[in-house]
């Protein structure tokens, strides 16, 4: 199993936050991402929309699949995903959480269970709740919690839900946070 | 007990739980994917006010209503009419005009939840005029279920969902000619709901019961674990004749499995798989 995991979530404005934040890291990265993004229900053009521009993996996230370094995964729309203590995704039909499917809670509540003190929470814009239980569930378990900064967040909604549940969160601009994650992938 | 030591503690509560269920009521979900599972127990936990997981063993333990509960929680019914309506379309152009050189033919739906996976593939044969043909028999390991679908009555509230899927998937008649909509049901023509045999079956720890042209099984594997999809996959090889189809989950896979040599990809299908003609050596 990795040592590290990266799980992002976004929401409304997230397509364009994620290319920031995601635009560092290059042709290698030392680590894997997860990403659960709202969007309608219909086939997924989003790997496709971020491999253009990362030298890196990026897909679907497939039922029992292990998590790989060097691979961005997105949670296919439909599905939640999970992920298993032994560092392998699982998919879901259960009913919407937060009124989606997937949700950000499930898969950084999951995570945090799996990779405990060796996961990095990560999220981004959206005009809902979803995510905030995760953060909460990430820290617990001493894992990294880092929330867009809303002010500059396209919609706050999100990122303040989170900051309200984990007070002790770190608010980075996505510049930053594009700094954090690059470093991370080149293992710095 | 700080979080991690307290993670260690619920692993062994789900464990306990799992295994008490299994020597109590004879259902095996050790092979089911743990994360998933973790989930089902916490949220009842909650709902019941309970403290964690050992007082629901114990309550399972003695009463049988608190399982058929965990029964339900474990079983995630969600299901629709012409779900995932690409599947359908396969089936409705790919796979009906090789049935249809059948004098008659053998259908199994194995989890087929409420049914309307099951009343999706009866109304596509009727339309095709094959219905009369066909036998369906459809199976779930959650009776409760399988009662609901006997029914044959809807909540009408998704008629639009199912409406916009029923079309996309190629059908060309009215949805509504199948059902009856009476305020907030949508009641199922008899003649369809009669050729359907609902029973109850678990993929875990029953076995064959019939020699099928086709199985359907979408939206199940997803909650088993590697080795105990292999078991089903296994099942499913054994109980289709050569040359018979198996349908599986927009985002489920056999490639990898213990049967992905026995199939080969039905032609321009994306989830339908034909069971190879063995040679005869
Ligand atoms: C998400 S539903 C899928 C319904 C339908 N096939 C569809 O795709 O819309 C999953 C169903 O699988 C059933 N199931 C889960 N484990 C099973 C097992 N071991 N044997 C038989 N059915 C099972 C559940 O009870 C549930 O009704």
């Amino acid at each position: 199993m990795n040592k590290q995991l990266i799980v992002i979530g976004a929401s409304a404005g997230g397509i364009s936050a994620l290319k920031t934040v995601l635009s560092g890291i290059g042709d290698f990265s030392k680590l894997p991402i997860a990403i659960v993004l709202h969007i309608m229900e219909k086939e997924s053009e989003l790997p496709k929309l971020f491999q253009n521009f990362i030298e890196i993996r990026v897909k679907e996230a497939e039922d029992k699949e292990t998590i790989q370094t060097g691979h961005i995964y997105f949670a296919p729309p439909g599905y939640h995903l999970l992920v298993e203590e032994e560092g392998t995704f699982a998919l879901s039909t259960e009913a919407k959480v937060n009124y989606s499917r997937p949700s950000i809670d499930l898969l950084f509540e999951t995570a945090a269970e799996a990779y405990t003190d060796r996961l990095v929470g990560i999220l981004l814009t959206g005009a809902n709740e979803d995510g905030a239980r995760g953060m909460k569930r990430i820290e617990e378990l001493g894992g990294t919690v880092i929330v867009q900064n809303p002010e500059t967040a396209y919609c706050h909604s999100m990122p303040k839900a989170a900051m309200e549940m984990v007070p002790k969160c770190r608010v980075m601009d996505l510049e930053a946070i594009e700094e954090y994650i690059a470093g991370l992938a080149k293992g710095r | 007990m700080d979080g991690q030591e307290q993670l260690e503690t619920e692993k062994i509560e789900v464990t306990l739980f799992l295994e008490a269920v299994h020597l109590k009521y004879g259902y095996d979900f050790r092979d089911y994917s743990r994360a998933h599972i973790k989930r089902r127990l916490i949220r009842r936990v909650k709902l019941m006010n309970l403290s964690d997981i050992t007082r629901l063993t114990s309550l399972v333990l003695y009463d049988p209503e608190v399982f058929r509960q965990v029964l339900s929680d474990f079983s995630i019914n969600v299901t629709e009419m012409f779900r995932h309506p690409r599947f359908f379309r396969d089936l409705r152009t790919e796979i009906v005009p090789i049935l249809r050189t059948y004098p008659s033919f053998t259908i199994w739906h194995a989890g087929c939840s409420t049914g309307e996976e099951v009343i999706s593939t009866a109304i596509l044969l009727e339309e095709e005029g094959l219905l009369e043909r066909a036998k369906i028999y459809a199976t779930d390991m959650n009776g409760a279920v399988i009662e609901v679908a006997k029914e044959g009555i809807y909540p009408a509230q998704d008629i639009k969902k199912w409406t916009k899927n029923y079309h996309e998937s190629g059908g060309r008649k009215s949805f509504s000619d199948y059902f009856v909509v009476n305020y907030d049901y949508a009641i199922l023509n008899q003649r369809v709901l009669k050729k359907i045999t609902y029973l109850e079956h678990n993929l875990v720890t029953d076995g064959r019961f019939i020699d099928a042209d086709l199985i359907l099984c979408r939206n199940v594997l997803i909650y088993f674990n590697k080795a105990l999809q292999n078991r089903a996959l296994d099942l499913f090889r054994d109980s289709l004749l050569p040359g018979g189809f198996l349908g599986i989950g927009s985002k489920e896979d056999i490639r990898f499995s213990s049967v992905g040599d026995a199939f080969e990809n039905a032609v321009n299908c994306q989830k339908i798989y034909k069971k190879k003609i063995e040679e005869i050596r």
